[in-house]
This record gives structure tokens, sequence and C-alpha cells, in this order.
């Protein structure tokens, strides 16, 4: 369970780098259409879903044990 | 842990470059669709895991008439619950895109009228269980209604709306979007968004499972 959020924190942190990076440069996140804070936004989202879902799973667990 | 795991952990991976993908990689340039065109990545998986988790239940349900094991009824019901869940978003997205590109939230499309019929079956499905106390005729009575309800559900979903017409493409003379508007760039975020999907579908499924064992358990003891 460690694994996968580390796994999925620096997944996410690579992206933010990424896109800081490009703060200087180009501003992606400003450029043109603004697609990437869409991209951005609809990541977070998605992420917290997927975390929720493996700590749902994990509490689940934990109680099945438990029995 | 890790090993047991590692369908729910791909098909997160999946989701997040569907994201990721489906929102940069370059597609077509269509009228009327225009970039709405990426909605195919989101809107189509949902009744790709419908479909996939209506099939699971019915196999629970034909397993669950040979064993007379009351986990597998759980399965079914289970499975169905996750089903309606999936199939709502899936007319809610899909209104939401109609209202853009067909100019009505419910166009008279046959395939959407089929797809809420089949939601209501499925409606029924649970209310029938409500409505019967004794648990295992309810298990016998739901999982036949279950076995008539599916084919029934792949009939109004993709046999009818194909010999009429219809707006969605694949039906009544449409080409698909298999044949030139799913070109190779959408087939590299179509294929993983539906396989993510749908892992997550079963993954949502078997947790409701789970926790309807646990209730299960505990209404035995009381």
């Amino acid at each position: 369970m460690k694994k996968v959020v580390s796994l999925f924190s620096l997944l996410i942190l690579s992206i933010s780098v990424f896109a800081q990076g490009n703060v200087e440069m180009a501003d992606e996140l400003r450029s043109s259409g603004k697609i990437y804070v869409v991209v951005a936004v609809m990541l977070v989202l998605f992420f917290a879903f997927i975390v929720y879902l493996f700590t749902i799973d994990k509490r689940l667990k934990k109680f099945e044990k438990g029995k | 842990m890790m090993h047991k795991n590692w369908w729910k952990i791909l098909g997160s991976i999946l989701i997040l470059y569907t994201v990721i993908g489906g929102l940069l990689i370059p597609v077509p340039k269509l009228p009327i669709l225009h970039e709405s065109i990426r909605n195919l990545y989101f809107h189509v998986p949902m009744w790709f895991s419908m479909i996939v988790i209506y099939t699971v239940s019915v196999v629970y349900s034909i397993k669950y008439l040979n064993s007379n094991n009351e986990n597998h009824d759980l399965i079914a019901v289970e499975c169905v619950n996750t089903g309606i869940v999936f199939s709502f978003v899936g007319l809610a997205t899909g209104m939401i895109w109609a209202n853009f590109t067909w100019g009505d939230f419910w166009p008279n499309d046959p395939k959407l009228n089929s797809a809420a019929i089949a939601t209501l079956m499925y409606l029924a499905y649970i209310v029938l269980r409500g409505s019967i106390d004794e648990e295992q005729k309810r298990a016998k009575i739901s999982a036949i209604y279950n076995i008539f309800a599916y084919p029934v559900m792949v009939v109004l979903i993709f046999v009818l709306p194909r010999l009429t017409d219809s707006l969605h493409p694949g039906n009544g003379g449409n080409p698909g979007f298999g044949s030139y508007d799913l070109d190779s760039n959408m087939r590299l975020v179509f294929y993983p968004a539906v396989i993510g999907w749908i892992l997550i579908s079963v993954w949502i499924m078997t947790i409701r499972y789970r926790i309807r064992l646990i209730e299960n358990k505990q209404n035995q003891i009381i």
C-alpha cells in the first residue's frame, strides 16, 4: 500500500515539477487553450478518487481480518 | 499483498494515463464534434464497464442456480448495484455530450431509449429483490429474472438500435468509430480507457460484495 502511494505521489510530483520547469520558459500551464490546467484538475480529481478507493479497500481488509 | 492487487494498480494507472492522453493526444478534426470527440474516452468506457459487470452478474446468477451458494447470489446483486451506477453515469455524460453535438439532452434516438429501458429493467431487479422476504426464494427468483433480463438488455442496446436510424456511430447505417473516426492515435487512449474502467468497476463491485458479506454475517448472528 505504501509503495502504491509513494508511486502515485512521485507521479504527481514529477508532473508538477515538469509544469514548474516550464513556468519560466514557455509557461505551458497558461498557454493558448490552457488545456494543461484542465489536465491538472482532472488528474487531481481522478487521483483523489483512486486513493479514496485504496483507503476504503485497506479499511475493509482490516475489518475482514479482525473478524 | 502487492501481487494480489496488481490489477487495481493497473486500472488506476490506465485511468490516470487516459486523463493525460485523452486530453493532450491529437484527435481527428471532425465537424460538429470538434474537441468533444474526446468524450469517447470517458463516456463509452462507462457502458463497456456496465456490460462487463452485468455479464459477471448473470454468470453468478447461473452459478447460484447450480450451487445454491448464497455468496454467488450476493455477487450477482452487487454486480447489478454497481452496473446501475455506471449506467446512470453513462446516461448523464451522454446527455451532456448530446446537448452540445445533437442539440438536445434527450434526442429521440433509439439507443438512448433502449439504454434507459435497460437501466429500468435492472432497477426492477432491485425492486423485485426488495419485495421478497424469504432469502432462498428471493435469491432463486431474482437469479432467474437476471438471466432473462441480460439477453434483453443486450438486444436493446446492441441489436435494436442497429436495425433503425440512430445518431450513435455504428447504428442504422452509420459507420462505427472503428471504421474511420477512431484513428490509431485514438485507439492508443480508447482501449486503455476501456480496460482501466472495467478493472475499476470490478474493483468497486468487489468492495461492495465484501461489505455485503460482513453485513450478512452480522445479520445471521443477530
